[in-house]
């Protein structure tokens, strides 16, 4: 029987809801990871037993998690569970946490500072992990989007991290910049038809590709204007929110940039503002509907200054014809009072018929809706802040 | 033997309960309890000290006998009392957040 597996994100651990095909009833677990902030989950494409965590906390650093359930049970990868965590035998076990930034020359000249605050440079320190792609091919091959951005990929389960370092050496690296909520790689978007190729976003750098696998990297920035930049249209340093694509029509991504919605046809060439009638082209995500690739669903924040809904009315904004045009969905949302803000991971879509549409707040509803988006119901109303929510389709 | 009191969420990803206790071959150094630590609880690795430079995280401490020795070498040998066992070595999460 079909249905779907709605995995959440938040402040205080994962929660995992579940639902048939209908997505009227809802089982809640977790909280799994309690205590710890969790950025991010992913299911595998092909594997959807096989989820991958990233379970982080200032204090204590980066631990990735993964199932082979589908939730029930996790381990980090290396120790698997029911085994001994010891290793008398000197196991590498333990490596799933190391996120180590390349220096080697083999990889070019992968970088060691970044532009800082105040403009100084500042050395490459890494965090967290912010988010996690698994390929669309095979469950043990999964990247990861860190802070201080970079991005890193695991080709045995996530028992090992290595960065695909092209991406910093490129040579705008000293140009990128953290944004208020630090220097993240949050957005990894692969080309379902043409496996070379993935887009990464990165606050406050840009979109970057890639046409050979992670090997080298280019800004793909044209067209964006960023008005709080001295020059508004640099080739980096755009504080890109979130990019999104529908799996036919990989040449077309629509991106939430800090101000304006944008959007290109032509894989990242060229980029032009599709915000249209929108009452604030400020926001942090966007996705595409899975069935129609000119539906487009933007959460409108009031200004980045101002984290929260215009007019304390949480209303996601649907585009049926690719942007410019924005229809308001209000069905079930709240319509007054609302200073909520929804984060950059924490909208998705299901592939079910009709499409699923999911976003959790800061405020820690899970919203979901079963018709595309015209009207919405909470699945959870009170759990710790919302980091972001990723949602299965099962068979 | 060397006692040592881990955070809560440590334990927790350790799978430890209330103190452990190490044996430590080696002249007992913060580096070495920790690295025996790590030995014997891989997942720790990266939580306490950063994966690849082996410094203390920011937010985590290091107390024994009513001090702080976060500050102290990592090298320098740590207290009779925490060498004998009379005293524990505890890692302390920094109270800061929600």
């Amino acid at each position: 029987m079909s249905g779907v597996r709605v995995l959440v994100g938040t402040k205080k651990g994962a929660f995992i809801l579940t639902s048939d095909a209908k997505r009227q009833k809802w089982d809640v677990s977790g909280p799994h990871f309690a205590g710890w902030e969790v950025y991010h989950l992913a299911g595998s494409r092909v594997d959807p037993n096989r989820l991958y965590a990233s379970q982080t906390s200032s204090w204590f650093g980066q631990v990735i998690q993964r199932s082979d359930d589908g939730g029930k049970t996790w381990h980090q990868p290396g120790t698997p569970p029911g085994e001994p965590t010891t290793t008398p035998d000197g196991m590498p076990m333990g490596e799933s946490n190391k996120f180590v930034y390349d220096t080697s020359p083999v990889t070019g000249k992968p970088l060691t500072t970044h532009m800082w605050y105040d403009g100084s440079q500042h050395p490459w320190e890494f965090k967290r992990v912010w988010h996690i792609e698994p390929s669309l091919t095979d469950p043990d091959t999964v990247y990861a989007g860190v802070e201080d951005a970079a991005i890193f990929r695991s080709t045995d389960g996530g028992k090992t991290w290595h960065e695909l370092a092209g991406l910093r050496g490129h040579g705008t690296g000293p140009k990128w910049q953290p944004g208020a909520g630090g220097m993240g790689l949050h957005t990894i978007v692969l080309d379902p038809k043409n496996a070379g190729r993935m887009f990464v976003a990165i606050s406050a750098a840009g979109v970057f590709r890639t046409d050979d696998g992670g090997k080298t990297w280019a800004p793909k920035n044209r067209g964006l204007t960023s008005k709080y930049l001295p020059d508004p249209t640099p080739e980096v340093g755009h504080c890109v929110h979130r990019i999104a694509m529908h799996p036919s029509r990989p040449n077309v991504l629509f991106m939430q940039l800090h101000w304006n919605v944008m959007r290109t046809d032509d894989g990242g060439e060229n980029w032009q503002k599709v915000s249209g009638n929108l009452p604030s082209d400020f926001g942090f995500p966007i996705d595409v509907h899975a069935h129609e690739p000119n539906t487009v669903y933007v959460v409108p924040i009031l200004s980045d200054s101002l984290h929260y809904p215009p007019e304390g009315k949480l209303r996601v904004y649907r585009s049926r014809t690719g942007g410019n045009e924005w229809e308001p969905l209000t069905k079930g949302l709240p319509q007054s009072d609302c200073f909520v803000n929804v984060l950059r991971d924490a909208m998705c879509v299901d592939s079910l018929d009709s499409c699923g549409v999911y976003f959790g707040t800061t405020g820690g509803q899970v919203y979901a809706s079963a018709d595309s988006g015209d009207s919405w119901n909470a699945i959870v109303r009170d759990l710790p802040a919302v980091l972001s929510v990723e949602v299965q389709t099962l068979a | 033997m060397i006692r040592i009191v881990l955070p809560f969420h440590l334990r927790t990803l350790a799978h430890a309960t209330g103190e452990i206790e190490l044996a430590v071959e080696e002249t007992p150094t913060q580096r070495s309890i920790l690295d025996a630590l790590e030995a014997r609880y891989p997942m720790l690795r990266g939580t306490i000290r950063d994966h690849a430079t082996k410094a203390r995280r920011p937010f985590i401490r290091f107390f024994a006998c009513q001090k702080d020795l976060s500050h102290e070498s990592p090298d320098a040998p740590l207290p009779d009392e925490v060498v004998s066992g009379v005293e524990p070595f505890m890692v302390v999460g920094a109270i800061a957040g929600g």
